[in-house]
């Protein structure tokens, strides 16, 4: 089979390695270099489970060609935390009961990580709608909003005291 | 919860994720047609190419299985007829996705069609080509039930009701995929990883299907990505990669796509209710009559328990002394029907709660107040012999009445828009094990060692229902430990005790109960060595804050690792065991199906519904769903809160908008986008309320909350419906195709209605 070879950028690391032209970035992502924290809930696109951020923002990892992505800095959920840190949304989706099953929850941690970098205030009907690209099956949503606006609470926290918790 | 960091990290593994060396792909052929005997499958060529492994076909494994004694009617690869369009002919294992699925398509495969049966109602009437030969008519069970005196129940009604209702079919959609790694051990020992809510049942019939002793197979069950019913009973993967793996002699793991998820199915069936209820000029409940046919697809499945189900939990949730039931499980060629949510009751509690309606509205009662004068006497033993021992149903109405302003709005809101009120209940596990034995229905074992880190290991299996959390929690609680002490090993049949299985909302109630008897038996050891220390005895000696102390002068104490190295110079590395059984008192009564129903323990839920519905086009909005759940008590509220919302939003996807849509056996709606889950956009304001009854036998007074409050929404919204616009809707889903007939047809009605009065009138001057 004729394979090409690549270069991505993945959570900050440099990674070379040779597939198939058409191999889409999340079977390079769990077959190839072992980041299985994205997730194959369908087959259409439809679920939101696999999505990673490409330059910040959020992409459907299942349907991106991964050559089209070489020039592009990739974050899968694996990647969130800072230096072995839990992002605010992290820590708060544990406690608000965010996750149940958790099959979906990688996908939700970075549309509401993206969301909240590119808005640390949104609205709950801002969050709802941001929030519909992805399906959950469990929480019928009400705690992961909850843990959206506890996430937010805490990084307005923060950002009043830099110093603090930090 | 315990397990969030794997989970929020990415780093958690399910099935899927799992790779070993030298792993295969596997890949399944399935049947293009509904119906036919398999004259001869060619695989030749598949097995010439250098890729492939290994390929296997119904000859390989003969023995037939299913999760219910009297059902063993499935093979994992067809020896002899498909019954169902995705049917599983043959199966290859290779070295890339590509090759492994090249490989089938060079499968060739000889059918005879059969006459292929669709509807459940044709199939009972087909006098040839019955689906399985040993059940003639396509009926796979039927039962007959009377309890009380029907007729006499009758005539005492001053009114009564006779409707059909119908419900479309439905499928779990959990996110993950089913996914099974089967390793074939250099021992020729055979490991499998997979999703499963039932580890122990997939351990048995590995065993028997491959013909190796138990010992022989290890199941383990990595992070489950969701379940509903939809893992658990076997499912042919979980089959057929063990016998790919054995025959390649390599490991070998199959994904499903979402499509092969839809086609796996054992979903909730297409049913017809048809009942009859008769009420009394008080608002009584004076009888109940109920036939309810299931199309449960091509295979027996739990097809007999869902369809009892849905008779027995007609009782234990209002007072009804004369009831008739008539319940038929039918085969049809179309994908196996199974367990989901609410097990048998959701389409029957539908009826049931929407006939109460109209039967208030005809007594010219408030839907709130008609539950109100037919609650249970709890504790008490029902007519059709279930044990109902704590019940919060009328706090959970009353809750649901105050929050949602009940009072101020039946009937007072402007015109399209409308509030609607409906109860459900559900058990706490079945007290009948599926393989009937002695043996508890589950046990926990417990082990500490010098470092005095408390270790649980339990067969209990976590699917994201919060199993592992709730057991950690218990242990905590008795041994007056930090949960961060604890740690859990779960769901491998070579370390960890049976369990049967995550389903019926079975896991705080008996995991919860064997989990709490170990962990007092551990203590007990513990309070015996430091009794001796302390020149006390045991009883005198309180666990607390990571220390154990003498109870009437609390600083006496000494920190839980010390009092653990005086235990284990004693004993040598502690170890303690607890297992639960429930009791006799709870398991039933003596008629052909009792042994489904039966519970040591019944949750309540409540709920109101408020909509608006557009006359215009149908469309109905959701404004919110407030949910009251008499959990006994909530060990853990946010994972209570969390179940509770769960249960309501797919009762709420299945009351507007899921239905897998059949075609001559073919489904035309196999993937999420097109199935429709409710998205956000779709799912209203959820607000949940936690009712404690204190169960006497629950572990700390808990029972069920994971599947009981999913049927009250369904008629909650059907009858906010009817509120709103005045149409009632007995067919699910509660489309606006259907809701603007309705709206048609009554406006239709009214018209002809006031031409009549108008031309009476003339004809009277």
């Amino acid at each position: 089979m004729h394979r090409e070879l690549i270069q991505l950028d993945i959570n900050g690391e440099r990674r070379e390695l040779a597939v198939p032209p058409q191999k889409v970035l999340l079977d390079v992502l769990r077959e190839d270099l072992g980041l299985t924290g994205s997730k194959r809930g369908c087959d259409d696109s439809s679920c939101g489970a696999c999505a990673v951020l490409a330059d910040g923002v959020p992409i459907l990892a299942c349907v991106a060609i991964a050559s089209c992505y070489q020039e592009t800095r990739i974050i899968t959920v694996e990647g969130l935390a800072v230096a072995g840190e839990p992002t605010p949304i992290q820590t708060a989706y544990g406690e608000a009961g965010g996750s149940q099953c958790g099959f979906c929850t990688p996908g939700f941690m970075i549309a509401i990580h993206a969301l909240l970098q590119h808005n640390p205030n949104p609205s709950d009907e801002e969050i709802r709608e941001t929030l519909s690209s992805n399906l959950c099956r469990c929480t019928g949503y009400m705690q992961i909003y909850e843990s959206v606006r506890l996430a937010m609470r805490r990084m307005e926290a923060r950002s009043a005291q830099p110093a603090a918790v930090r | 919860m315990t397990d969030s960091p794997a989970k929020v990290s990415g780093l958690g593994r399910y099935a899927d994720d799992i790779s070993v060396p030298g792993m295969l792909v596997g890949k399944i052929l399935h049947s293009p047609v509904p119906h036919a005997r398999i004259k001869k499958i060619d695989s030749s060529k598949a097995e010439g190419l250098p890729e492939v492994k290994a390929v296997a076909t119904g000859r390989d494994a003969q023995r037939p299985y299913g999760i219910l004694p009297i059902g063993h009617d499935e093979n994992a690869l067809a020896t002899d007829k498909v019954r169902y369009i995705g049917d599983n002919v043959a199966a290859v294992a290779a070295t890339t996705e590509e090759a492994a699925e090249r490989a089938l398509e060079l499968i060739e495969v000889e059918y005879e069609p059969l006459t292929a049966w669709f509807d459940p109602l044709e199939a009972m009437k087909a006098e040839e080509d019955w689906i399985h030969e040993g059940r003639p008519h396509n009926i796979e069970k039927e039962y007959h039930h009377e309890f009380g005196n029907l007729e006499e129940g009758f005539s005492q009604a001053a009114f009564v009701q006779e409707v059909r209702f119908y419900a479309a079919e439905v499928n779990h959609a959990a996110m993950e995929p089913h996914s099974t790694l089967a390793i074939w051990q250099p021992d020729a020992r055979l490991t499998v990883y997979s999703s499963t809510q039932v580890p122990y049942y997939l351990h048995r019939t590995i065993s028997d299907v491959l013909e190796m002793p138990m010992s022989e197979v290890r199941v383990i069950k990595p992070m489950v990505g969701g379940g509903f019913g939809g893992k658990s009973e076997v499912i042919p993967l979980e089959i057929i990669a063990p016998i790919l793996a054995k025959k390649a002699k390599r490991p070998v793991k199959i994904t499903y796509t979402r499509e092969e998820v839809f086609y796996a199915h054992r979903g909730r069936p297409i049913t017809l209710v048809d009942l009859k209820v008769g009420l009394t000029r008080e608002g009584k409940i004076s009888a109940v009559a109920a036939r309810v046919v299931q199309d449960g697809g091509a295979y027996c499945g739990y097809g007999p328990v869902t369809v009892l189900y849905s008779g027995a939990l007609l009782g234990a949730i209002y007072d009804i002394h004369n009831l008739k039931f008539d319940g038929y499980r039918v085969l049809t060629n179309k994908p196996a029907c199974g367990a989901m949510r609410g097990h048998g009751t959701v389409n029957v509690r539908f009826a049931f709660e929407s006939m109460l309606d109209m039967l208030a509205a005809a007594a010219a009662l408030d839907p709130a107040e008609v539950r109100r004068r037919n609650l249970l006497q709890a504790p008490c033993v029902t007519v059709n012999g279930l044990r109902v021992t704590s019940y919060g149903l009328p706090e959970c109405i009353e809750r649901v009445v105050e929050r949602s302003g009940w009072l101020e709005k039946k009937g007072k809101l402007p015109h399209g828009r409308g509030i609607g009120i409906a109860c459900s209940h559900y058990v706490s596990g079945a007290a009948n094990p599926i393989i009937r034995s002695n043996m508890p229905h589950t046990t926990v074992n417990m082990k500490i060692d010098r470092n005095a880190g408390v270790t649980i290991f339990t067969g209990a299996s976590e699917i994201g229902q919060g199993s592992d959390t709730m057991q950690v929690q218990i242990a905590a609680e008795v041994l007056g430990v930090r949960p961060e002490r604890i740690k859990l090993v779960a769901a491998d049949t070579d370390l960890t005790p049976v369990d049967l299985g995550s389903y019926s909302s079975r896991v705080t109630f008996m995991a919860g109960n064997a989990c709490l008897e170990a962990a007092k038996n551990m203590r007990a050891q513990i309070f015996e060595a430091v009794a001796k220390k302390f020149g006390c005895i045991p009883d005198e000696l309180e666990s607390r804050d990571d220390a154990v102390f003498y109870r009437y002068k609390p600083a006496q104490r000494i920190a839980f690792d010390e009092a653990v190295r005086c235990a284990i110079d004693f004993h040598g590395t502690l170890v303690a065991r607890g297992t639960y059984a429930p009791p006799d008192e709870s398991r039933g009564g003596q008629h052909k199906g009792a042994g489904v129903g039966p519970s040591p323990s019944y949750s309540y839920a409540a709920q109101t519904a408020e909509v608006s519905v557009d006359p215009e086009t149908g469309e109905v909005t959701i404004h919110r769903v407030v949910a009251a759940h008499d959990c006994g008590k909530a060990l853990n509220p946010v994972t209570v809160d969390g179940q509770v919302i769960g249960s309501v939003y797919m009762g709420l996807g299945q009351a507007m908008q899921e239905e897998m849509l059949w075609h001559e056996g073919r489904l035309m709606n196999p993937s999420l986008l097109e199935y429709r889950i409710p998205t956000t956009l779709e799912t209203p304001q959820i607000d949940s309320i936690i009712v404690e009854s204190e169960d006497p036998e629950g572990p700390f007074g808990a029972k069920e909350a994971g599947e009981g409050s999913l049927a009250a929404a369904i008629p909650a919204v059907a009858n906010a419906i009817s509120d709103a616009v005045g149409v009632r809707i007995t067919s699910l889903p509660l489309t606006p195709e259907k809701i603007l007939e309705a709206i048609r047809e009554k406006q239709k009605q009214d018209r002809e209605k006031n031409a009549a009065t108008r031309s009476e009138k003339r004809g009277a001057r």
